[in-house]
Formats: structure tokens, C-alpha cells, sequence
């Protein structure tokens, strides 16, 4: 397969490029992994954490490394990467820069059906979350393709991102209108609708992995074909690709991909628009390399919020899903500023 | 349509005065009236409901000046101001989405998208949220100050864009996207106040960010009144630059439009009307973008018309608030659900036009 995407005679230096930035992306990844572990409610020495990981005593400070920390380390990597690979998915099927997994009402979805769950079946811990909010983010995303399949030329980019607003904008109209009427679904709702990953640890990331990984596998694999469709979807098909199979592939994987994230941490919000962004400042267009890379970008990024969170208002925390939105925008806003970005 | 139309101006009579000019349009004038009406019904019929209801011609009886005492007062001081509150919250956004729609030339584009609704919707939850916490002061903020506060957040979040948007100029795709970035700062503090509210609070907090017009009396519809008695003739005065933009940046710099200040000026009115509207019934949904849309279908022409954005905004949210406040018994919904509910379907149409025209 070749690379459409990239300049000849750059390559080179393109992939030098390519090889330290996603070396960095790693070794920020570790970082953010040994500070999570290490900083919270009580601060482990990094020798502590090493002995915890590697050599476990069952004792002290071992049982806070093992019990929580690991596990809510371990459920950010996953739900990050997940987010970042959804991301860049996402912007590259519907060619627009400003879309992420939300755009397919994954969360609204979700967030509708997790109401349901609370009014309706009196469903009231996280773990009986997750199902009702899987169940509504394929639901929501399966409706948005199928409602932006209708035109003749199957999914285009414009008609996803208005199926996906218009459905999108109804479940959130139903799900005001529920907790409107019920005051005690208000309340559990609204605390689920901060994406966190405390106290969502061990048993959520177990219920979830599966569909991660599914996920994970169809979006990697699709990664050639996005690169043929991102010429224009006439080329797409003159070199052999089918459109309609790449689309529903795509949605596929994001479905999966997001929905395990929102069901396991409620909705969080910029890590999908914001990534891609980042990465392909380095990585170009080409989606071999973006993939991957966002998926990095993207557990990284999830993690360091978490710890930042942690750590800011102690002795209580700040969920990851404010923290994110309160570094990363303006962040964003200085990467909107400071140069044009990368055109998709 | 539109183009046939175009064709027939040449014979028609203009009306002319010192630049401005105005063609006669019949079907312009029939479908305003028959806009004017359906606003009217919508009032009455929405004055008439309650728990004390009265028939429309009674309500039509007491707003021309007669009725009994007790009708006078359940309409005039409870159930007008309401009604009047809808009908210019309805018209200001409307003739702001025009204006948006039109600089943006895309019928995407509304208010929210600039931001304002989530700088309203944070200053307003922050003062109905930790209002109370501050003594005499907060108890004064939080009843007489929730408008004012939301007119501010509304006004200081758009200057706030449309300053970091400014490199040399005020490019429209820069503003949307500085407009994300802020909009996901502000809503994360929106959820985070309402984890920390006390949940009936939360619930207070939860009707403002659906649009409500519950419990709107005349204080509601004065400000909302001044700002429509002063922006909307500078939108009519603007409104002949309009007609240039559409064409581009640099034809309409051709025909002399001092692109960039014009612009600036369109957009400063749009964002007066969207916010004085937000801070007066909360952010309603979908009313910015689907009145202009509908109001450019029935009169014809190549943009979004003011006039007419204004009465089909004030008929459709007048409208939604008789189905919200009926719809479902005893419980009355924000108005903005079924903005929100009635919305969703629209651009599900546009969709399926557009599949149409991709076919044609």
C-alpha cells in the first residue's frame, strides 16, 4: 500500500519525525502512568510504587497501589486511548476538524438511556450503568448513520454531522424533559454527567474491554482505507475501495470505541476533538500513523487530567471531565491562535 | 421561485428614500399577515390556559379593554407578560439567527454556536447556584440579578471570542472554533456547579437551561422590549449589506461594503438581541435556526428576511410554550424541550432535502 498522503520527498525526515513524536507520546504516557500511581489521597514513594507493581507484599501500601490506583490508572488508559482513537476516526469520516465521538450522539445517547435506567428501572449504581449507557450510545449511533444513509450517496460527511446534531439535540430535549419530572433522577444523573474515573475502577473496565478492543482492532484495520477515502470518495472507489464498507466500518469502531468510554466514565468531552489536532502536527494525514498515535495522545492526556484533578483541590478532587474541558480549552484556544491548523 | 421572482422586480414599483429602497411584494405582505395572525391566535390561546381558563374571545375581549376585573388581572398583570415574553424572546432570536445565517452564509450557523448561550448559562447557574451563599447581596442577585447576570456572561463570553478570534481581521471559521473552546470551559463549570448544588437548586438551574417562561412578568419584557425598539432598525439599516456579503468577502468590498466593519456591526446586533433574549428566558433551543429558515421558505429570496424571521420566531415560540404548558397534564415542561423536540425533526428535513437535491 502506498502513501498517498505523503510528500516523497520529505519521507526521510517525515518519518524521523513521526518515530520521536510518538516515542514522546510514550514516554509521557509512562510518566502520567507513575503518577498516577503514585499521587492521591496518600502519596507513594516511587519505590513503593515499583515494589507494589513488581514485588507485592500484600501489605500497606501495597493494597492502595493494587486495589485502586492500577485499576483506575489502567480504566484512564483505556477509556483515553479509546476517546483519541475515536477521535481521529471521527474527523476523518466526516472530514470535518471540529467533530468528535459526541458529534454521533454517542453521549447524548448514552445520557438518555442512563436516565431511563434511573427513572424507569430504578437502576442506581454505576455498575448498572454501564449497560443502559452502552446500550444507548449504539442506539443513538446506529440511528445517526441510518438517518445519514438516506441520501443516495449513502453517508457523506455533511449528512452524518446534521443526522448526528438533529438526534443529538432530540435525546437531550427527552432527557431534560425526564429529569424535569423527576427530581431524584436529576440527582443521580447529574453525577454521572461528569465524566470521572473515581470509583468506577476494577469490575466497569472488566464489563467493557471487550468492546474496546473490538473496537480498537476494526479501527486500526481501517486505517489504509480511510487514507484512499480522505482523497474524495470518487477516488476512493477508482482504487478499488468500498465507500459504504470503509463508512460502516468506521462506524463501527467509533460506536464501540466511544460507547465503552461513556459507559464506563460518562460522557468526556475534548479528548476526541482535541487530539487529532495535536498529533497530526506531527504525523501528517496520514492515518497509519494517526491512528496509533491519537490512541497514545489520547490515554495520556485522559491520565494527566485525572492526576491534575487529584491534586488541585485537595483534600477532595476534581473530575476529569471538568478538568479536561478547563485545560484543554484554552489550550485549544492558543492552538487555534497561534497557527492554521492542518486541514483534514 | 427565487429566481423567477427575481426576474419580475424590474416591473414592480419601489419605493425609494435616500439609498434604501423597498420593492413591493404582495406575497411578502399576505404570508406577514397571515404570520401576524397565527401569533395573535397562539397569544390568545395560550393567555386563555390555565387553571382558570378563559375562552379566547374573552381574552380578545379584555386586550382590546373589556372584561371583567378578575379576568383583567389574571391577563393583564399574570398571563400577558408571559405570553409577551415568549413572543419577544422568540422574535430577537430569530432575527439573530437571521443575521448569523447570513454573515455566515450558512443556515447552520446561530447564536449558540458564537458562544453566548454558555457564557449566559454559566453566569446564570453560578447566581441561582451560590446566590444564596453570600447574605443580603445574594438574595438580591439571585432574584432581581439572575437576568442581568446572564446579560453580562452572555456579552463578556462574546467580546471575550470574538477578541481571541482577532488576528487581523475576524475570520468566521477561527470564531467558531475559539467559540468551542471557550463553550467547553463555561459548560464544564455549568456541570460542575450542579454537582455541588443542593439538588433543588440543581432542579431551578436545570429549567434556566432548557428555556423557561415560567413565571415571566413585566419586568421580562421590558428589556427584551428596548432592545428590539433599538437593535432591530439598525438590523433593517443593515440589512442592505446583508445582500453584498452573500456574494463573498471581495465582491462585496467591490460593490464599496466596508466589509469588516459592517460585519462587525451585524454581528454586534445579533449578539445584543440573542443575549438580552437568553438572560430573559433562558437559552431556547433551535428557535435562532430553524425561525429564519422557515420564515426565507415562505416569502421566497436568497437570504434569511428580518421582518418576517421576527414574526414566524415569535409565532413558533409562543406556540411551543401552549404545547409545553398542555402536552403533558399537570406538569408544565420549559418551553425549550419542545423547541428542542419540534427542532430536531427540521434538520432531520434539511437532511433529507439535501439527499434529494444530491439525486437531482
Amino acid at each position: 500500500m502506498t502513501t498517498p498522503a505523503a510528500p516523497a520527498p520529505a519521507v526521510g525526515g517525515l518519518r524521523r519525525r513521526r518515530l520521536a513524536g510518538l516515542a514522546l507520546l510514550a514516554a509521557v504516557l509512562v510518566a502520567a502512568c507513575v503518577a498516577s500511581i503514585a499521587v492521591g489521597a496518600k502519596a507513594i514513594p516511587l519505590d513503593g510504587v515499583w515494589h507494589a507493581v513488581f514485588t507485592p507484599t500484600g501489605l500497606g501500601d501495597d493494597i492502595v497501589v493494587r486495589s485502586l490506583r492500577v485499576p483506575r490508572t489502567l480504566l484512564g488508559v483505556l477509556a483515553g486511548a479509546a476517546l483519541g482513537l475515536a477521535g481521529a476516526l471521527i474527523q476523518g469520516h466526516t472530514r470535518n476538524p471540529l467533530a468528535d465521538p459526541g458529534l454521533l450522539g454517542v453521549n447524548n445517547g448514552a445520557a438518555f438511556f442512563v436516565v431511563i435506567g434511573i427513572y424507569a428501572f430504578g437502576v442506581t449504581n454505576l455498575y448498572g450503568y454501564v449497560w443502559f449507557a452502552f446500550a444507548g450510545a449504539l442506539v443513538a449511533s446506529v440511528a445517526v448513520f441510518v438517518l445519514g444513509s438516506v441520501g443516495r450517496g449513502g453517508p457523506t460527511p455533511v449528512t452524518l454531522a446534521l443526522a448526528g446534531a438533529a438526534v443529538s439535540a432530540l435525546l437531550a430535549a427527552l432527557t431534560s424533559a425526564v429529569i424535569l419530572v423527576d427530581v431524584q433522577t436529576l440527582d443521580a444523573y447529574r453525577f454521572w454527567a461528569v465524566g470521572s474515573l473515581a470509583g468506577r475502577e476494577v469490575e466497569i473496565a472488566g464489563q467493557v474491554q471487550w468492546f474496546l478492543l473490538a473496537g480498537a482492532v476494526i479501527g486500526l484495520a481501517s486505517a489504509p482505507a480511510l487514507n484512499a477515502l480522505s482523497l474524495g470518495d470518487d477516488v476512493a472507489r477508482s482504487l478499488g475501495h468500498s465507500v459504504r464498507r470503509t463508512r460502516t466500518m468506521g462506524i463501527v469502531a467509533i460506536t464501540l470505541l466511544a460507547g465503552s468510554a461513556t459507559a464506563a466514565c460518562g460522557p468526556i468531552a475534548f479528548v476526541g476533538l482535541v487530539v487529532p489536532h495535536i498529533v497530526r502536527s506531527f504525523t501528517g494525514p496520514d492515518y497509519r500513523w494517526l491512528l496509533p498515535a491519537s490512541a497514545l495522545a489520547g490515554a495520556a492526556l485522559l491520565l494527566v487530567a485525572d492526576v491534575i484533578g487529584r491534586v488541585v483541590v485537595r483534600p477532595g478532587e476534581l473530575q476529569v471531565g471538568i478538568v479536561l474541558a478547563l485545560i484543554g480549552g484554552p489550550f485549544f484556544v492558543w492552538l487555534v491562535r497561534r497557527r492554521k491548523m492542518v486541514a483534514i | 421561485m427565487a429566481v423567477l421572482e427575481k426576474q419580475r422586480v424590474p416591473g414592480r414599483p419601489a419605493l425609494r428614500a435616500r439609498g434604501m429602497s423597498l420593492v413591493w411584494r404582495p406575497r411578502y405582505v399576505v404570508v406577514l399577515a397571515i404570520g401576524v395572525a397565527a401569533l395573535v391566535l397562539g397569544m390568545a390561546a395560550n393567555i386563555g390556559r390555565g387553571e382558570y381558563p378563559i375562552s379566547i374571545p374573552d381574552v380578545l375581549a379584555v386586550l382590546m379593554g373589556g372584561g371583567d376585573s378578575g379576568q383583567r388581572f389574571i391577563i393583564l398583570d399574570l398571563r400577558l407578560p408571559r405570553s409577551l415574553t415568549g413572543a419577544l424572546v422568540g422574535g430577537a432570536l430569530a432575527v439573530a439567527g437571521a443575521i448569523t445565517q447570513s454573515i455566515a452564509r450558512n443556515p447552520l450557523a446561530s447564536p449558540d454556536m458564537i458562544g453566548l448561550t454558555a457564557g449566559a448559562s454559566a453566569a446564570a447557574v453560578f447566581v441561582i447556584v451560590l446566590g444564596g451563599g453570600f447574605g443580603l447581596v445574594g438574595g438580591f442577585l439571585a432574584a432581581a440579578g439572575l437576568p442581568m447576570a446572564a446579560l453580562v456572561g452572555g456579552l463578556v463570553t462574546a467580546a471575550l471570542i470574538y477578541g481571541l478570534a482577532w488576528r487581523r481581521g475576524v475570520h468566521g471559521f477561527r470564531l467558531v472554533l475559539v467559540g468551542i473552546g471557550l463553550q467547553a470551559m463555561l459548560l464544564a463549570i455549568v456541570h460542575w456547579l450542579l454537582v455541588v448544588a443542593e439538588v433543588f437548586e440543581a432542579a431551578r438551574a436545570y429549567v434556566w437551561l432548557n428555556g423557561s417562561l415560567n413565571a415571566r412578568g413585566w419586568e421580562h419584557v421590558l428589556p427584551v422590549s428596548v432592545a428590539l425598539v433599538v437593535l432591530l432598525p439598525a438590523a433593517f439599516l443593515l440589512a442592505h449589506v446583508l445582500g453584498a456579503l452573500q456574494y463573498g468577502d471581495d465582491t462585496a468590498r467591490g460593490l464599496g461594503v466596508p466589509v469588516n466593519r459592517a460585519r462587525s456591526l451585524l454581528l454586534l446586533v445579533a449578539v445584543g438581541l440573542a443575549s438580552v433574549a437568553t438572560a430573559s428566558a433562558g437559552p431556547i433551543a433551535f428557535v435562532a435556526l430553524v425561525a429564519p429558515q422557515i420564515a426565507q421558505r415562505l416569502v421566497g429570496g436568497a437570504r434569511p428576511p428580518i421582518g418576517m424571521s421576527l414574526v414566524v420566531g415569535a409565532a413558533l415560540t409562543v406556540i411551543a410554550d401552549v404545547v409545553a404548558r398542555t402536552a403533558f397534564g399537570a406538569t408544565e415542561l420549559p418551553v425549550g424541550i419542545v423547541t428542542a423536540v419540534l427542532g430536531a425533526p427540521y434538520l432531520l428535513y434539511l437532511l433529507a432535502r439535501y439527499g434529494r437535491e444530491a439525486r437531482a
